[in-house]
């Protein structure tokens, strides 16, 4: 098959083959473009907060006139009161551990900090890590389902307790790998002291868990995502969240206990309906608004596709009905239907290779521009070459009908009138 | 002549059920996203005080250390609690008020009720004349009763409707958080979006139920919510526990009436960082901005990202639907151009020829504007269903319902513009001799 007389018609036909190139570059700067975004959304969403997920739920509550945190015997009570719950929920039915505990991954309530290798550290300076604080005690790496890679666990003997406002020295912690890598790139963080907080007094490091994310889960938060420090200290406030672990089954039953088990303990609290919620659920609210995002990006690209694939079947549809007669010509000269088939489809290979060497160009324009305005990186190689085949197969399936249609004029037409 | 070429215009639509059916389609496609996500973008950057938020100013002044502090980074987006009783009482504005968030347990009197939590405003007097909040019962405090710590409250109408079946409630009495207050006045429906005065506790749909006098609240320790940023050992600032003096946690607005006003209100800022400074308060050099609720809101990029990059994604969408219609257009219009060459033959000029075109791209247009209508209100309402918190905002108003049909009648007529002009081109003889 020449390409030559392909060419020809084309020249007859500008303004409707530039339309159409120009629409599959655009439909393919948009998709990849879009594809991309998806893509790192969903990675965003699936990536692991390190902890064990199922089987997990946490608990929020809040007493109604507590004493007051700044003064040393209201740290008592608060204290008393704390360890009180965490006596009862440890005695429910189907629970294995709990553990109190500021935050968790995902639930975008956290206390950050800064790590370095010298006392006194100004906050702000270079030689400081950041890092977000877990306040928990001894039963934290069972309740999580942490996983200890270097060192050893807190033991009960480990546990201090502070008032919320305090800043008593943090002798001990465990800390991530990531954070161990980040602050001893030659390894060996075990037993090595930091500095936390631009304090005075030093922190040794007595072991190293393999991932535990913070808790933002906003883009705020990527730069230090695994730096999580865990502290064995439990925090006094008027309010306190429980971390607790169950047999596998039996999170539902152990959950529905939870809020009268709590209210006999102590009335005078609040738990109000967000107050005991499964893990699963913190991390759905968290990327609710990544996979909404995800979907709606999703459906548009679709649609777009469509739209381009219908525009590609109703402009090859009419340049057919158009050549019916110069078809029927070739036909009665000698061609065979399938060369009627292949003239159709080379030529719409030739519209789409003009269009996707053009959406190219466009797809990494569009994504230069997006990284200037928004949080984005470069669009990696193989998602435009992916996208490329993309457009060109779905080129191919929408001529394939208007062409087999083509193929079918028969010889005789030829001598009738269009 | 309109009619006729409607006429035409219908007759060959029919003859191409099918490829009509595409244009239409995808016009509306296109419309109606593009107004889905152009309707959430204009909800969401709208001024939340119309004609009042040119004259309201948010003067913010850099009250913290040095340590790790770069030259020209922006000061702190709050105040606290010593510079924003200095700034107030100093009075160097129009109006101006003290302000912070929190909630609060109601208690009703009667036993049939819970006690529930709601959203509430600890804030200076000026509040209420400054915003233009609207009253259905009574009225606000005055600046006397902050400072007598009055056990005085301004409640919501939802609120009011909830406690008192919207009767008027002024003069009657409220506990709150184990206090006595007198209810002074009761609001009109008033919920600015986004809740520019404090965007901490969320950007929008958070307008407080209660209003208590800000001297009152730190009296009674009423709960706060919200931002604290503290600095050197600073620390505190959870419920009842209010955040130490080297923490921001407060806003602090002004009226500046004229722009003459603000440059010197701008300048006294600075005089007062230096003042604050002198005393060994401030460590830094006047770091001062005054930016009026506009100009807040932009510099806090209150729209969030993925609603503009969904804005572009559709209007891009709208980009390829157009093309398609151009592409589909033109073809269908020189394939005509056996007919379009009888009537030039019989005397009509290219004009009318072009005229008769755009009618039939109008119609396209027309349809396809009122189906892009229906699918934004459908995109819309899915909105609506979504946990984000503007999701319940998401509405037509007039001047979207206007833009989407200009948008979709401007944008077909555009797109019918250069086949019907190529059509136009066609020379009579030629045609009729081909036939």
């Amino acid at each position: 098959m020449k390409l030559h007389p392909i060419l020809a018609a084309l020249r007859k036909h500008k303004a409707g083959t530039v339309l159409i190139s120009l629409q599959i570059a655009l439909t393919l700067a948009i998709v990849c473009n879009a594809i991309f975004i998806i893509g790192q959304r969903i990675e965003r969403v699936n990536r692991p907060t390190g902890l064990d997920e199922s089987n997990l739920f946490l608990v929020t509550q809040q007493w109604v006139g507590a004493p007051s945190a700044d003064t040393a015997d209201g740290v008592e009570k608060l204290d008393a009161m704390q360890r009180e719950d965490l006596a009862a929920l440890r005695n429910l039915p189907g629970v294995t551990s709990v553990a109190p505990i500021n935050s968790l991954p995902l639930l975008n309530s956290s206390w950050t900090g800064s790590m370095s290798h010298d006392p006194g550290a100004k906050l702000g300076g270079n030689d400081n890590t950041r890092t977000a604080y877990y306040f928990t005690d001894d039963q934290a790496l069972d309740t999580l389902g942490l996983k200890l890679v270097a060192g050893r666990a807190f033991t009960a003997g480990d546990v201090q307790h502070q008032g919320f406002r305090d800043q008593p020295p943090r002798p001990i912690a465990i800390i991530t790998k990531a954070l161990a890598d980040k602050l001893f790139p030659n390894g060996g963080a075990v037993g090595k002291v930091i500095y936390s907080d631009g304090s005075n007094a030093p922190t040794t490091i007595i072991g190293v868990v393999e991932r535990m994310q913070t808790p933002a889960s906003g883009s705020w938060g990527n730069d230090f995502a695994w730096y999580s420090t865990l502290i064995p200290t439990r925090l006094d406030a008027n309010f306190a969240r429980y971390a607790v672990r169950t047999r596998p089954g039996q999170l539902d039953t152990a959950m529905r206990a939870v809020t009268p088990l709590l209210y006999k303990v102590n009335p005078l609290r609040v738990l109000d309906d967000d107050s005991v919620r499964p893990f699963s659920e913190i991390r759905a609210k968290a990327y609710r608004a990544d996979v909404g995002m995800a979907i709606l990006m999703g459906v548009i690209c679709l649609i777009l596709v469509a739209v381009t694939a219908a525009g590609i079947v109703g402009l090859t549809s009419f340049w057919v009905g158009q050549r019916h007669r110069q078809i029927g010509v070739r036909r009665a000269l000698g061609a065979r239907k399938i060369d009627i088939l292949h003239y159709f489809q080379i030529e719409n290979l030739l519209i789409a290779g003009i269009g996707v060497l053009l959406g190219i160009a466009l797809a990494i324009a569009l994504n230069l521009w997006l990284m200037t305005r928004y949080e984005m990186t470069r669009l990696p190689v193989s998602y435009v070459l992916v996208g490329v085949l993309a457009m060109l197969v779905i080129g191919q399936a929408a001529v394939f009908v208007p062409a087999r249609r083509a193929s079918n004029v028969p010889p005789v037409s030829a001598t009738r009138a269009a | 002549m309109l009619a006729y070429y409607l006429d035409l215009a219908l007759r060959s639509l029919k003859r191409n059920k099918a490829l009509t059916a595409l244009m239409v389609l995808a016009i509306a496609l296109g419309i109606g996203a593009s107004m889905t996500t152009l309707t959430v973008l204009h909800v969401l950057s709208g001024d939340p005080l119309p004609g009042r938020s040119g004259t309201l100013y948010y003067p913010q002044i850099d009250p913290r250390d040095n340590s790790g502090q770069l030259p020209g980074v922006e000061p702190p987006e709050q105040v606290t609690l010593t510079d924003g009783l200095n700034l107030l009482h100093a009075g160097r504005a129009d109006r101006q008020a003290l302000m912070t968030g929190g909630s609060v347990p109601i208690q009703p009197d009667s036993s049939a009720v819970d006690p529930f939590y709601v959203e509430s405003r600890y804030t200076t007097a000026d509040f209420f004349p400054m915003f233009g909040t609207r009253f259905r019962y009574g009225r606000g405090w005055n600046a006397a009763d902050d400072e007598a710590k009055a056990r005085e409250v301004v409640i919501n109408g939802e609120l009011n409707e909830r406690l008192f079946g919207g009767a008027d409630s002024v003069g009657r009495n409220l506990r709150i958080a184990d206090a006595s207050f007198r209810i002074v006045g009761v609001l009109d429906d008033w919920e600015p979006n986004p809740h520019f005065y404090d965007l901490n506790t969320g950007s929008y749909g958070r307008a407080e139920q209660v209003f208590v006098p800000l001297q009152t609240a730190l009296d009674l320790k009423m709960e706060h919510n919200g931002s604290n940023d503290c600095w050197g050992r600073g620390a505190g600032g959870v419920g009842r526990i209010y955040p130490s003096e080297s923490c921001v946690w407060l806003q602090f607005w002004v009226q500046l009436d004229s722009s003459s006003k603000a440059a010197d209100y701008q300048q006294f800022l600075v005089n007062y960082s230096q003042e604050q400074k002198a005393l060994g308060r401030f460590a830094k050099a006047p770091n001062v901005r005054l930016r009026n609720v506009m100009q807040w809101l932009a510099h806090e990029r209150v729209v969030p990202d993925d609603v503009r990059l969904q804005t572009g994604l559709a209007f891009g969408f709208l980009l390829v639907c157009l093309v398609n219609t151009v592409g589909l257009m033109l073809a269908k219009f020189m394939r005509r151009a056996g007919d379009l060459g009888v009537r030039r033959a019989l005397g009509a000029s290219k004009r009318s020829l072009f005229g008769q075109l755009l009618v039939e791209s109008g119609v396209i247009g027309v349809v396809g504007g009122v189906g892009g209508l229906l699918l934004a209100g459908l995109g819309l309402w899915v909105v609506r269903q979504r946990p984000s918190s503007y999701a319940a905002l998401a509405h037509l108003d007039g001047t979207m319902l206007l833009t989407t049909f200009a948008l979709a009648l401007g944008s077909t007529l555009l797109a019918g513009m250069l086949p019907a002009w190529r059509a136009c081109q066609v020379p009579p003889a030629l045609q009729l001799k081909s036939n």
